[in-house]
């Protein structure tokens, strides 16, 4: 019996230590993968060139990988500038001047929406946003375009993100105390005021930090964006021309990549400098809301 | 048009300084959650610069009476309030004085202290720059004379720029107590504002609270019996959203009319 | 200045009001859109049968492959992901109890993770696959699924832990179980909603998520049958079906996204029942 029991509390013992180091060294066993896998590009290309140089030609072996970085940036900063009113005014209606039923519905209903497969923001992209944006954004500016576009993939994005946004910030907003809301009252603020001074500011590092996680998310989002952005590689600053973002490189190429020489690293590349950006944004972003919630 | 309506609202107060000894004058007042009567047919007056306790076990509606005083009752939509409530002569409950300027005139201070989340300095200029005070030497006066007022300048002057919530639980309630005695309130409402105190916090609030009341009208709630026999001029017992009986607190505690009173009386010594 | 204040409050009530209900628009309408088209393209063929041929061309079938495809592998994903992350996240909670800082440095690690996008995931599965010398087959999705929900499945039952109370924990101490005993059979029990909560979360994820199993399970009109045969996975097939120039295929499409909506809601409304139906606490 009390053999039963060492054995049986040695082995679960070394299980669960197993299982968890195993997931906690996940980043770095998917980095180092995908660094040796891309290492080959480094002896031929510099880092700085395959980062910033346009030339995309594989077949050639010329890697530059700044279209689809300059893409993915456009979008993701586009995304940015949709959520960031959004998400802050609503958040603030939702937790301080709304009726306490709405955000009772509201919260499961955006937690549902944050759970939608990204295909399924893609499918609704190509449906209202893509027509959309070459039916009557595009005439406005006195052009055309096809709708597959910067601008669609930004719309696509901001949605996207704005549940998982909004869901931080709502959270954050809840744990400011009803007394703190009637000390700035009592002292002659008015709600606004109040909201102004007690909600934003005091919650600021968990504000921008909902928002650091959303940009990081928005980065490395792949099937919705790709499904609406056209996939062009070309560096605009028209938002109605195409992009080619880094993820939908990946995600589009990969057929064909081993048969193009160094096509594999080159994509590998691709996936490393999105783990490894979006990792740096994670680590800098959770530690500012870890900070904040121990306080 | 200002100018009318300044000399206008200081001529009431004048006015009521002089006929009257009672500051806040409570009518029919009627408080329901959903179908929960919280107040019933509250009538009351407060007394000018003294101090007056609330009196009653929790639960008994001593703190929503409270904030039916400077309207936080708005905050919770489910209250319905009825009735009025003067305080100098103004009804705030069918007024259209903007709230602000109604809070404005009472100072609180809660059951624990809740700092607002930026520096000592800027909580007790809080009030000031809502106003739109702009003029720094003033600022710079008032946070040091009602830190003073309160006892907190020795200790946090030479960190004035440090969070507020750097500082002891009992200096953050005395901080709040500062910040709202900067706005210039004539009344101060105070709810259970030691129940989260040491002793020694405790005493020092207390103590504060009789130096002030010179300039002050306090509103105190508070469940300690001890503590309403110590401070209060004035006494209100309440038990279950109504008022069972009001008046001298020497009288009411040594011969209690009702035996609701006189049983809290046995209960809570 | 008062009436600008007063103006100023009025401006920014009514602004967060209207973001607020154009946002709720908004997202009813994206989940009436989806609906509305699919439904029009949805009968029971799509559901029951697999392409036939000339499916492809607007033929016969249905995307019953894709279907069984995406649950083979949200199943054997999660299965491991409850192997390796309900063990993870009872040592967090059982061993690392006194050291608050180890806990919270894990948690933060978990959650950087979380953060990693699938398509990371799915390329370095794909380097893993080849490593291995595998194909594109359901247990290459299956392993790469796995990786990316784990640590949803970690953090997910970890903060259902870590809300029972100490005290619990003490008292199986002190009658004298050691701290693993404790772990499955007080904390696993106790914590058993989270645990169930933490699985659909982690299915949910699996079942949806294109980007990851694009490289890894491959495509196939069939039902697999062996872990070494590729699968077809329905976001995946309203993806490919979208790109076709045929307008009977992209209706397809649009019912296949209605299938995966309804299965995604499905899961998060039983999420939502058994963690509300079992949780004891009363927390806001």
């Amino acid at each position: 019996m009390q053999l039963r029991r060492k054995i049986f509390d040695k082995i679960t013992g070394f299980w669960m230590i197993t299982s968890l180091i195993t997931i906690l060294s996940l980043p770095l066993i998917i980095g180092t993968g995908l660094y040796l896998k891309a290492a080959p590009l480094f002896d031929q290309q510099s880092f700085f060139s395959l980062i910033f140089s346009s030339q995309w030609a594989p077949s050639k072996g010329e890697f530059g990988f700044w279209p689809f970085i300059a893409g993915s940036l456009y979008v993701t900063v586009l995304s940015f500038l949709f959520t960031l009113p959004v998400c802050l005014l609503a958040a603030i209606y939702l937790t301080q001047f709304s009726s306490k039923q709405l955000i009772k519905v509201m919260h499961p209903v955006i937690d549902v929406l944050a759970g939608l497969p990204s295909v399924i923001y893609g499918v609704w992209g190509i449906l209202i946003i893509v027509p959309f944006v070459s039916k009557y954004v595009a005439p406005v500016f006195n052009t055309t375009s096809s709708g597959y576009s910067v601008l669609s993939g930004g719309i696509v994005l901001a949605v996207m993100c704005i549940p998982y946004i909004l869901n931080m910030l709502i959270e954050i907003f809840n744990t400011v105390p009803v007394g703190l809301r009637e000390a700035s009252l009592s002292l002659g603020a008015t709600r606004w005021e109040s909201v102004k001074h007690v909600v934003i500011r005091g919650n600021f590092p968990g504000i921008i930090s909902a928002y650091g996680l959303g940009i990081a998310k928005a980065f490395g989002e792949t099937i919705a964006v790709m499904m609406v952005v056209g996939n062009v590689v070309k560096v605009s600053i028209n938002p109605l021309d195409a992009a080619y973002p880094l993820p939908a490189l990946i995600a589009n190429n990969y057929g064909e990549m081993l048969s193009i020489p160094m096509y594999d690293a080159a994509l590998m590349f691709a996936a490393f400098l999105l783990l490894v950006i979006i990792l740096i944004f994670n680590m800098i972003f959770r530690y500012l809301i870890h900070k904040t919630k121990r306080q | 048009m200002n100018n009318a309506a300044a000399s206008q609202t200081s001529e009431v107060s004048t006015k009521a300084a002089l006929h009257s000894s009672q500051i806040v004058k409570i009518q029919d007042l009627n408080v329901f959650a959903g179908d929960h009567h919280i107040l019933k047919n509250i009538n009351l007056e407060i007394p000018r610069n003294k101090i007056t306790v609330l009196l009653g076990p929790s639960g008994c509606g001593k703190t929503t009476l409270l904030k039916c005083m400077n309207k936080l009752t708005d905050l919770y939509r489910e209250l319905k309030v009825s009735g009025s409530i003067f305080i100098e002569k103004d009804d705030i409950l069918n007024t259209t004085t903007n709230i602000p300027s109604i809070r404005q005139k009472m100072g609180l201070l809660s059951q624990r202290p809740y700092p607002l989340p930026v520096s000592i300095y800027r909580n007790v200029s809080y009030g000031l720059k809502l106003k739109g005070v702009r003029d720094r030497k003033l600022i710079n006066f008032s946070v040091e004379k009602h830190l003073r007022e309160v006892g907190l300048w020795e200790e946090v002057k030479n960190r004035l720029n440090a969070p507020a919530t750097s500082l002891s639980i009992g200096q953050q309630q005395r901080l709040c107590l500062a910040r709202g005695l900067a706005v210039k309130p004539s009344i101060i409402l105070a709810d259970e504002p030691t129940s989260a105190l040491d002793p020694i916090s405790s005493k020092i609030i207390e103590n504060l609270f009789k130096d002030i009341k010179k300039h002050y009208t306090i509103i105190l709630v508070t469940h300690v019996l001890r503590q309403a026999i110590r401070l209060a001029d004035h006494a209100i017992f309440m038990i279950d959203g109504e008022i069972i009986e009001q008046g001298d607190p020497e009288e009411l505690f040594k011969n209690p009319q009702t035996e609701e009173l006189r049983a809290y009386l046995v209960d809570g010594n | 200045m008062r009436r600008i204040k007063i103006l100023e409050e009025k401006f920014f009530v009514f602004l967060s009001a209207f973001m607020t209900y154009s946002l709720i628009t908004v997202l009813a309408f994206i989940i009436l859109v989806i609906f509305i088209k699919g439904f029009n393209a949805l009968n029971l063929d799509m559901i029951l049968k697999t392409p036939q041929g000339g499916y492809y061309y607007g033929g016969e079938g249905g995307v019953l492959n894709a279907i069984m495809g995406s649950l083979y592998i949200a199943v054997g994903a999660t299965l491991i992901a409850i192997f390796i992350g309900m063990p993870a996240a009872l040592y967090i909670n059982v061993q690392l109890v006194r050291y608050r800082r180890t806990q919270n440095t894990i948690r933060y690690f978990l959650d950087a993770l979380w953060g990693i996008p699938s398509i990371v995931y799915g390329a370095f599965g794909f380097t893993l696959m080849l490593f291995l010398g595998m194909n594109a087959s359901l247990l290459a999705g299956i392993i790469t699924v796995a990786l990316l929900i784990s640590p949803i499945m970690v953090r997910t039952f970890d903060e259902v832990l870590s809300t029972i109370p100490r005290g619990l924990h003490e008292a199986s101490l002190a009658l004298g179980s050691t701290r693993t005993e404790t772990a499955f059979r007080v904390m696993l029990r106790q914590g058993f909603s989270g645990f169930i909560t933490a699985i659909l979360l982690s299915f949910g994820r699996g079942i949806g998520d294109a980007a990851s199993v694009l490289f890894t399970a491959g495509y196939t009109d069939n039902i697999p049958i062996n872990l070494d045969e590729p699968a077809a996975t329905l976001p995946l097939a309203i993806f490919f079906q979208l790109g076709s120039p045929i307008p009977e295929v992209r209706e397809r499409a649009f019912a296949s996204a209605v299938i995966l909506t309804i299965i995604i809601l499905a899961i998060s409304l039983s999420a939502r029942i058994i963690s509300k139906r079992y949780s004891r606490s009363n927390l806001k």
